[in-house]
C-alpha cells in the first residue's frame, strides 16, 4: 500500500476519534471499493459480497463506538477493517453450510453495477478462467493473494488481518503466485 | 524466496483490474444500517405531501416536498450528514408519525433536537405544548421559557423550526395577535389554523381592534382567546381587554391553563 494511502487512513484515524459518526462515512467512501472487490473475489458471488460487505461495516462502526478514543487512534485502519471482513466470510461460510443465506438485500440494486469497467478490461471468459483459478487456490494463499493485488494491502497489513506472521504471508503470495503463474502456462500451451 | 517473473507481473495486473466499484446500494444500507445517516420517506400533511427524515435517534426534520436531490443536498449543509431515500417507511416511526402529522403534536414521537442550543429547545418543547386550534404570541413562548425579553430571539428559533407541522410553529402569533410570518409561508400559516377550526378573519380583526385577552364577568379570569377556557365564555359575559396589565387592574386573574403573562 502506498505512503499516500497510509497517511490517508492515518488522517482518517484521527477523524474517527474526533467524531465517529461524521468521519465514518469518509471511512467507507474511501474503503468500500477495494474491500467489496476483494471479498467478491473471495466469495465469487457479487450479491454476497455487497451483504457481506454491509455486515463488515457496521460491525467495524459498532466496535468503533466500543473503542476508547485512544485506541481508536492507534488503529491501523485497513488490516483491521480486513480481519473484521475475514471473519464475517469466514461465519457466513460456516453458515452457509447450515442453510443459504438470504442475500436480497442488496440484490435489485446490484444488477447494474455487478459487469462495470473492472470486468471490461477482460472477457467474460477470461474472467471466469481467472476466477476458477483463484477458488482453486487453498484458502490461505487465496485469501493472501486477494488481499495484497485486490484490496492492495503491505504484507504487514494482511499478517495482521490475518493473525499470521508476515514471513507465511509472503510464502503464501508467493506460492499462489507461482500456482497462477503455471496454470497460466499450461493454459497457453 | 523466488523474485517476480514477468508473467508473475502480468498476473498481478489481472489480479489489481479485479478492483472495481462497490455497488451504489452499498455507502446507504451502511450508513442508514450504521444510524450515521437520515433515512427520509413521503408523508401527507394538513399541506399536502412532505419529507420526513428519521434516525435512531428520531424524527429529524420535515420540508415540503421538493426535488429529492434539491431536499438531500439542503439537509447535508444543514445537519452535516448524509441522507438518502428509506427503502421502507421506519418500522416503529411510521404509525406515529402519521398521526403525529394529522393532529400536529409530537406526544411521545421521538424527535432528534441534537446540535441546536439550549434555548432553541426550550422554545421548541413549550411550543409542541401549544393545543391544536390555539394560538399563544412569541411574547408568551418568551415568558414561559423564562426569557421575556427574547420575543426576537423565539421568532428567529421558530422561523428555523427543524420539524415544523410536529412542532407547531404555526400556532405562535405576533404579539399583537396578528398571524404573522411562517417558515413554509404566511398562507399556509393561515390554511393551517383554518383547518384546525381557528377563525383567523375574527382573530386578526379582534387584533386590530385591541381586543387580545378575553375575560368573563361571571369567573374574573382572562385567557388567551383561543384558549377552550375562553370559547365556553357566553357573548353576554365576555369583556375584552388590550392588556394583561389592564384585565389585572379590573380585577381580572389570568386563566391557569393558557397562562396569559404581560406582553
Amino acid at each position: 500500500m502506498s505512503d499516500a494511502n497510509a497517511d490517508a487512513d492515518a488522517r482518517l484515524v484521527r477523524r474517527l476519534a474526533g467524531d465517529i459518526d461524521r468521519a465514518f462515512e469518509e471511512l467507507v467512501r474511501s474503503h468500500q471499493d477495494r474491500l467489496y472487490s476483494g471479498i467478491r473475489r473471495l466469495v465469487g458471488n457479487p450479491e454476497l459480497a455487497a451483504d457481506l460487505s454491509q455486515d463488515t461495516f457496521i460491525r467495524a462502526y459498532r466496535a468503533l463506538c466500543s473503542y476508547s478514543p485512544s485506541r481508536v487512534r492507534q488503529l491501523k485502519l485497513r488490516g483491521w477493517l480486513w480481519s473484521i471482513a475475514l471473519n464475517v466470510v469466514r461465519s457466513n461460510a460456516r453458515s452457509q453450510s447450515r442453510r443459504p443465506r438470504q442475500s436480497q438485500l442488496l440484490a435489485e440494486k446490484i444488477a447494474d453495477t455487478s459487469s462495470q469497467p473492472e470486468t471490461r478490461a477482460l472477457n467474460s471468459a477470461d474472467e471466469k478462467w481467472w476466477r476458477d483459478e483463484l477458488t482453486r487456490l487453498p484458502t490461505r494463499q487465496r485469501t493472501a493473494i486477494v488481499l495484497r493485488y485486490v484490496g492492495e494491502l503491505s504484507y504487514a497489513e494482511i499478517a495482521a488481518a490475518t493473525k499470521r506472521p508476515v514471513g507465511s504471508v509472503k510464502s503464501d503470495v508467493h506460492r499462489g503466485l507461482a500456482v497462477l503463474t503455471s496454470q497460466l502456462k499450461g493454459k497457453i500451451h | 524466496m523466488r523474485t517476480l517473473g514477468p508473467i508473475d507481473e502480468s498476473i498481478v495486473r489481472i489480479l489489481e483490474n479485479f478492483s472495481g466499484p462497490a455497488p451504489d446500494a452499498l455507502l446507504p444500507e451502511v450508513l442508514l444500517g450504521a444510524g450515521v445517516a437520515d433515512g427520509y420517506h413521503e408523508y401527507d400533511s394538513p399541506i399536502g405531501t412532505v419529507f420526513v427524515a428519521h434516525n435512531p435517534h428520531g424524527v429529524s426534520t420535515v420540508a415540503l416536498l421538493e426535488n429529492s436531490k434539491a431536499f438531500e443536498a439542503r439537509f447535508s449543509e444543514r445537519f452535516g450528514r448524509s441522507i438518502f431515500p428509506a427503502r421502507t417507511p421506519p418500522r416503529v416511526l411510521d404509525s406515529q408519525i402519521r398521526s403525529a402529522l394529522s393532529v400536529g403534536a409530537i406526544s411521545h414521537l421521538p424527535v432528534d433536537l441534537r446540535g441546536l442550543s439550549d434555548f432553541a429547545v426550550a422554545v421548541l418543547r413549550k411550543t409542541s405544548q401549544i393545543p391544536t386550534g390555539e394560538v399563544r404570541p412569541y411574547s408568551w413562548v418568551a415568558s414561559e421559557i423564562g426569557r421575556p425579553q427574547a420575543q426576537r430571539a423565539v421568532g428567529s428559533v421558530l422561523a428555523s423550526n427543524p420539524l415544523p407541522l410536529l412542532i407547531p410553529c404555526h400556532r405562535v402569533v405576533r404579539s399583537d395577535g396578528r398571524i404573522g410570518e411562517y417558515l413554509f409561508g404566511a398562507e399556509r400559516k393561515r390554511q393551517l389554523l383554518a383547518g384546525e377550526n381557528v377563525n383567523v378573519e375574527d382573530l386578526e380583526a379582534n387584533a386590530v381592534a385591541g381586543r387580545r385577552y378575553l375575560g368573563s364577568a361571571n369567573t374574573h379570569i382572562f385567557c388567551h382567546p383561543t384558549c377552550r377556557n375562553a370559547r365556553r365564555i357566553t357573548p353576554t359575559c365576555q369583556r375584552w381587554f388590550v392588556a394583561t396589565s389592564k384585565a389585572i387592574d379590573a380585577g381580572f386573574r389570568p386563566c391557569k391553563v393558557c397562562r396569559p403573562h404581560a406582553a
